[in-house]
């Protein structure tokens, strides 16, 4: 057991809550930006990946898990962003330029969502953003004069002030960098006041709006935040694949989303990145498993879906809260070692709070 | 002319499919407040058990179809039972993201026990065509007509006169006051999801003649959402007229502007219904004020 002694309410909003914590996370970054000297170039790929997945999950975790507002369709500002960065870094801006811009543009684009939304509660939200995804998706595919259409548009190799990130090393690196910054961005976000008001607005909207939380604000905000940071994911995306068509971003993609958020865990940045981490992870695992299956069962394909799909069920069941949820339950087990009580986390199931008035 | 009305009949027929699966929708909405994301794929299993039945197993086509709307609905009532029975309490979003994952594992599961390969569904009037006047029509657009029209009047006669139909009203409008009165409500909703899963595989085997069926069809239901809306989430004649609405929109802008405007025509529609009228046509939700 560990007591912090604070000595001032300054303290209470620390980054790190005491010095072993910030430690721990000194030798991560440090572990991380020494990793490509040893590690084979798959695994350095699959960790650019990862940093791309944690970019746009900390963009949905914002709305989902801490404002409280429900996207079944991140996968059209990840689309957009890639296209727009795409197509502006072909018309000769600079990369430094075009991937800001394309999550300003996407930002943008979210705002006109996040107005739309005040209109809308909960499951309408869901569905209405899922037919923005959709309609995202189609002009995607049917402008072929902007965007190539479904014979694709090849992206140029990213290149920063004359100095190239095309070997995989660089762009590592790079996604490495944009992570760090982000998170850095909306750890420090939700420390303040502006922060607080979404988890307001997510906790109660009626009491926030009594607290002088404007709810205009707070849910442009955090749709306009939330869209840009998954538009910047998905310019690093575009590179990533260096070829985009309308298929590689489907509804599909928008689900693995919400599912890394779900199953990393709402409500908090750790869960980002265990989410990322597990996606990223689960498409090795089969390939691994495939081996041993019966080739009859393994050639059929399918078994992606059923293992994510079965997954998000198990943790919606009896894990709400995600890896980190569990990740706290264990930590809290070693640190209270024989004292521990399985009752600290009992869930309380609520009333339905019905939409409806009869 | 001909052509309005050839399209007016093949936006009919589209529109009841998805009327029925948004019939699903509100049913199980009205019952428990869940979003049920799965019932695309309900039935889609619906079609492939009914394929199973008349294909593999060489059954009579009316024995099929009745053992499949039976089969779909014990699945329904199985999953309402193993899974979503402990769900309740839990935050709607929990419960949709359940449902979505359950979306997933079904689309799985179809594509290993059948195959990703397109199937067809036979029926006795699969190649039947009808001439009215100049136009011609296939039966089986004209079954999907009667069969929906069918479907309708008997779910009004059984809410209207059964005692279960009665105690589903019951148990929608207000679950407690329905429990205090000795409705089983639990066995209620299972029931209710029992249906719900019987109305998709009805709208499976109308469905499957009209297209190839693979574990992809599922996806039609996100367009039956837009149907659900448009009619009012909470009405189950919304539910029939939305779809009519949107399969009529989208056969007319398919024709007019391309496949393009056709296929978005249901969301861009969906869209504008929640910006002005989000209760739907036919409005059964009143704001909530506090």
């Amino acid at each position: 057991m560990r007591f912090v002694l604070k000595t001032n309410y300054g303290r209470d909003i620390d980054i790190f809550k005491h010095r072993t914590h910030a430690i721990w996370y000194i030798v991560l970054v440090g572990l991380l930006i020494v990793a490509p000297l040893f590690l084979d170039i798959f695994y350095e790929k699959q960790l650019t990946e990862l940093f791309i997945w944690a970019i746009a999950g900390a963009g949905l975790m914002l709305l989902v898990g801490y404002t409280g507002l429900v996207s079944l369709g991140h996968v059209a500002f990840m689309a957009l962003g890639a296209y727009i960065h795409a197509i502006l870094y072909s018309r000769g801006w600079p990369l430094a330029l075009s991937i800001p811009a394309s999550a300003v543009m996407t930002g943008g684009i979210g705002v006109l969502i996040g107005v739309a939304s005040l209109r809308m509660t909960g499951i309408y939200l869901a569905i209405a953003t899922l037919a923005f995804a959709m309609i995202v998706e189609k002009v995607l595919a049917h402008w072929p004069a902007l965007t190539g259409g479904h014979s694709g548009f090849r992206v140029d190799d990213p290149n920063l002030f004359g100095l190239s990130l095309d070997s995989s090393t660089a762009y590592y690196y790079t996604c490495l960098t944009v992570l760090l910054f982000v998170f850095l961005a909306v750890i420090n976000l939700l420390r303040s006041p502006t922060g607080r008001s979404f988890i307001a607005v997510r906790d109660s909207e009626i009491s926030a709006q009594a607290l002088g939380v404007s709810l205009l604000r707070t849910k442009t905000l955090a749709f306009a935040l939330s869209a840009a940071l998954t538009g910047l994911a998905g310019a690093l995306y575009a590179h990533r694949i260096g070829f985009l068509f309308p298929d590689a971003f489907t509804i599909m993609t928008s689900i693995m989303l919400l599912m890394l958020v779900v199953v990393g865990g709402l409500g908090s940045l750790h869960g980002v990145v265990f989410g990322a981490f597990f996606i990223t992870i689960v498409p090795q695992i089969i390939a691994i498993v495939r081996d041993w299956l019966p080739a009859e069962l393994a050639q059929r394909g399918g078994l992606e879906p059923l293992i994510f799909g079965g997954v998000l069920i198990l943790f919606l069941m009896f894990e709400p809260l995600g890896f980190y949820g569990r990740w706290v339950k264990i930590r809290l087990f070693f640190s209270q070692f024989p004292l521990y009580r399985r009752k600290t986390f009992l869930r309380q199931k609520s009333y339905l709070k019905t939409e409806r008035v009869h | 002319m001909d052509t309005i009305l050839q399209l007016l009949l093949k936006g009919i027929s589209q529109g009841c499919v998805y009327g029925l699966i948004a019939l699903g929708f509100v049913l199980i909405y009205k019952a428990t407040e869940m979003i049920n994301f799965a019932q695309g794929e309900l039935m889609m299993i619906g079609a492939l058990i009914a394929v199973t039945f008349t294909q593999y197993l060489q059954w009579n086509y009316f024995v099929a179809v009745v053992l499949t709307v039976l089969a779909t609905g014990f699945l329904g009532l199985l999953l309402e039972r193993s899974l979503l029975r402990r769900m309740i309490g839990e935050p709607p979003f929990a419960v949709l993201m359940v449902t979505i994952g359950l979306g997933f594992v079904l689309r799985a599961v179809a594509g290993m026990i059948w195959g990703h390969d397109p199937q067809e569904l036979r029926t006795p009037y699969s190649d039947v065509v009808v001439h009215m006047g100049d136009i011609v029509v296939g039966v089986s657009n004209l079954v999907v007509i009667g069969g929906t029209i069918a479907l309708c009047v008997a779910l009004f006669l059984f809410f209207r006169f059964t005692r279960i139909g009665i105690a589903m009203q019951a148990s929608s409008q207000n679950q407690l006051a329905a429990f205090y009165v000795g409705i089983p409500v639990k066995r209620i909703v299972a029931l209710t999801w029992a249906l719900s899963a019987g109305i998709a595989a009805i709208a499976g085997i109308l469905f499957a003649p009209l297209t190839a069926i693979t574990p992809n069809i599922g996806f039609s239901g996100i367009k039956a959402f837009a149907a659900a809306i448009v009619g009012g989430f909470g009405s189950l004649p919304g539910a029939i007229i939305g779809g009519l609405s949107i399969g009529i929109i989208e056969q007319f802008m398919q024709y007019q502007f391309g496949k393009g405007l056709g296929d978005t025509s249901a969301y861009i529609l969906l869209l504008l219904m929640l910006l002005i009228r989000p209760s739907g046509l036919i409005a059964t939700m009143q704001k909530k004020k506090v």
